[in-house]
């Protein structure tokens, strides 16, 4: 983990409410694992005031990539940013996803709903240095909310679109779409990211598939390093169910390990 | 060279600049990016004697250069502590404040008389002011009576100092910091978060699972200040300023109202440098002004009555 006060803009893409930066912090590229994110300071007035937390969408050597949808004011304002506009970001945070050294041969899903998209893409770069079988499964309400469809499907994905008003792929939500689809694959692995009923819907389609999986959750994050104690979330360990930071401890965990929303009430 | 060094007669400092309990972790978190030599102390997250769940979330919501906050203490009680992190701090050449809270007297008191029989700890901060973990808000710094009492139990057998740490939540200050200060209180630490609100219209929902939770950030500095200087007038033992400290700047207004020392707070989330900014701030602002000793600029409020 490291603070970088100046990592610049070297690439911005804009679509509709969503955006990609590339940002130019070669020491926190190096040490970047799918999963991890960064926190990113956007303005140094006092306000908006805390740095707000994205995965880390791509990277290569010497530069890391956000995703992220335009949804509030540190959104907005950061969406304004542009190409040498330069930002003080800290990272590689969190735990990110488990990759198994047996992957290789293996099919493996990875399921974004959304922005949750962001650091899935990440995930499956590696997953496919390392030989293993990746489909996409990517769902949003409309077109509009599947901007990175051109982008996975170019770098040969096996990519299995969704929208809830059947303006593209499959009419439906995208974990209706994967129950459909499961019938027909036999993943040894699952990841998702995307909205939390989402993603307690697949937990539980895994489940009776017999499919491990993990999943990135999401919170509002004070500082990303542990020290706010802001993000936790009830999480199941060997001592019981405790409230854990998902910034240190996640964000992500495995679904034997999350307790639901429903599962709460 | 400029001098920083700020004397609160228990203890000295090496500058005037804290990290603020709460939102400094255990102290250690922070070590990935800064020095944690160069601060003038640490207080470390508050610790009941057992660990402590807290609140459920969202514990968090930032509103206008604020930031609410309902965590509620949760944290790894004493033992924990003594045992995993105390050493750890113990390699530091700062001074090391343990932020007490009980929830009753006597858990106070068995706080201290647990930590007492370790090294490595410089003073105890009283948490008699976190408005996250009785309902509304209620504690003991609300109370003259109550801020008496348990600064006297505390005291009786505590072998360090101790800085009571006050609430803004009361309508007149300066008469809980009299009662604290009457107990024995070493010194004065002021002031925890404002009890506050913020709602989602969409859902008509509190955007804290709490409801109620704690204000802090550059919005409460102005409030802060004029409580600072309005208990620093008023009492003889030394006040330590807290309250949306971010740059240097801020540190040297809390300094001329009268406060020995400043804590930094919710600065620590937005720039984890922080502190170490301040410092060099106030290093130079003393340099343009050719100060020697930061301690000259301590209550030097220059008022035309």
């Amino acid at each position: 983990m490291i603070k970088d006060p100046q990592a610049r803009i070297i690439h911005k893409e804009c679509w509709k409410d969503y955006y990609l930066l590339s940002l130019e912090s070669s020491i926190i590229a190096s040490e970047a694992h799918p999963g991890q994110f960064v926190m990113v300071r956007i303005e140094t007035s006092p306000h908006p005031l805390l740095r707000r937390p994205f995965s880390i969408h791509w990277k290569n050597k010497e530069r890391i990539e956000i995703f992220f949808q335009r949804t509030g004011v540190g959104t907005s304002l950061l969406s304004q940013k542009e190409t040498n506009d330069t930002l003080d970001i800290i990272g590689p945070l969190g735990r990110g996803f488990t990759i198994s050294e047996k992957i290789q041969g293996k099919e493996i899903v990875a399921i974004g709903g959304g922005r949750g998209i962001a650091p899935l893409y990440f995930l499956a770069h590696i997953l496919r240095t390392r030989r293993a079988s990746v489909k996409i499964f990517y769902g949003g309400k409309t077109l509009e909310d599947l901007p990175l469809k051109d982008r996975i499907e170019k770098n040969g994905y096996d990519l299995f679109c969704s929208t809830d008003d059947g303006s593209f792929g499959y009419r439906g939500l995208v974990s209706d779409f994967f129950a459909h689809e499961i019938k027909k694959m036999n993943p040894s692995f699952l990841f998702s990211c995307g909205p939390e009923p989402m993603m307690e819907k697949i937990a539980r389609i895994a489940q009776k598939n017999h499919i491990p999986a993990e999943f990135s959750l999401e919170s509002i994050m004070g500082c990303g390093f542990g020290a706010c104690w802001g993000c936790v979330r009830r999480i199941k360990r060997k001592e019981g169910v405790v409230w854990l930071k998902l910034c240190e401890e996640g964000p992500v965990f495995s679904a034997s390990e999350i307790v639901w929303k429903s599962e709460r009430e | 060279m400029m001098d920083l060094t700020v004397d609160l007669g228990f203890i000295k400092l090496k500058n005037p600049v804290i990290a603020a309990s709460g939102t400094f972790g255990y102290g250690i978190e922070f070590s990935p990016f800064i020095d944690l030599n160069k601060l003038g102390g640490i207080v470390v997250k508050g610790l009941y004697f057992s660990p402590r769940e807290g609140n459920p979330p969202p514990r968090l919501v930032e509103t206008k250069s604020g930031l609410i906050n309902s965590i509620g203490l949760q944290g790894i009680g004493v033992r924990r502590f003594a045992e995993e992190i105390l050493p750890q701090l113990r390699r530091y050449d700062t001074a090391i404040i343990v932020n007490v809270c009980g929830q009753r007297e006597e858990e106070y008191a068995s706080v201290v008389d647990f930590l007492d029989k370790g090294e490595g700890i410089s003073a105890y901060e009283l948490n008699i002011s976190c408005p996250n973990v009785e309902k509304d808000g209620q504690c003991p710094a609300l109370n003259p009576k109550a801020t008496h009492s348990l600064v006297s139990l505390v005291k009786k057998t505590c072998s360090r100092p101790i800085i009571t740490k006050l609430s803004p939540n009361v309508t007149d200050i300066v008469e809980i910091a009299l009662s604290a200060q009457e107990a024995g209180s070493d010194a004065l630490s002021l002031v925890n978060t404002f009890l506050a609100m913020a709602i989602d219209p969409e859902t008509r929902t509190p955007r804290l699972a709490n409801i109620f939770g704690g204000l802090s950030g550059p919005a409460i500095k102005p409030i802060a200040l004029r409580m600072v200087y309005q208990v620093a007038q008023s009492t003889s033992i030394p006040v330590i300023g807290i309250g949306g400290i971010l740059s240097g700047h801020d540190a040297l207004e809390f300094l001329i109202a009268g406060a020995k020392a400043i804590e930094v707070g919710t600065a620590n989330f937005v720039d984890p440098e922080a502190t170490v900014k301040i410092i060099d701030e106030l290093r130079v602002y003393c340099q343009n002004h050719n100060i020697e000793r930061i301690e000259e600029l301590i209550g030097t409020l220059k008022v035309n009555l």
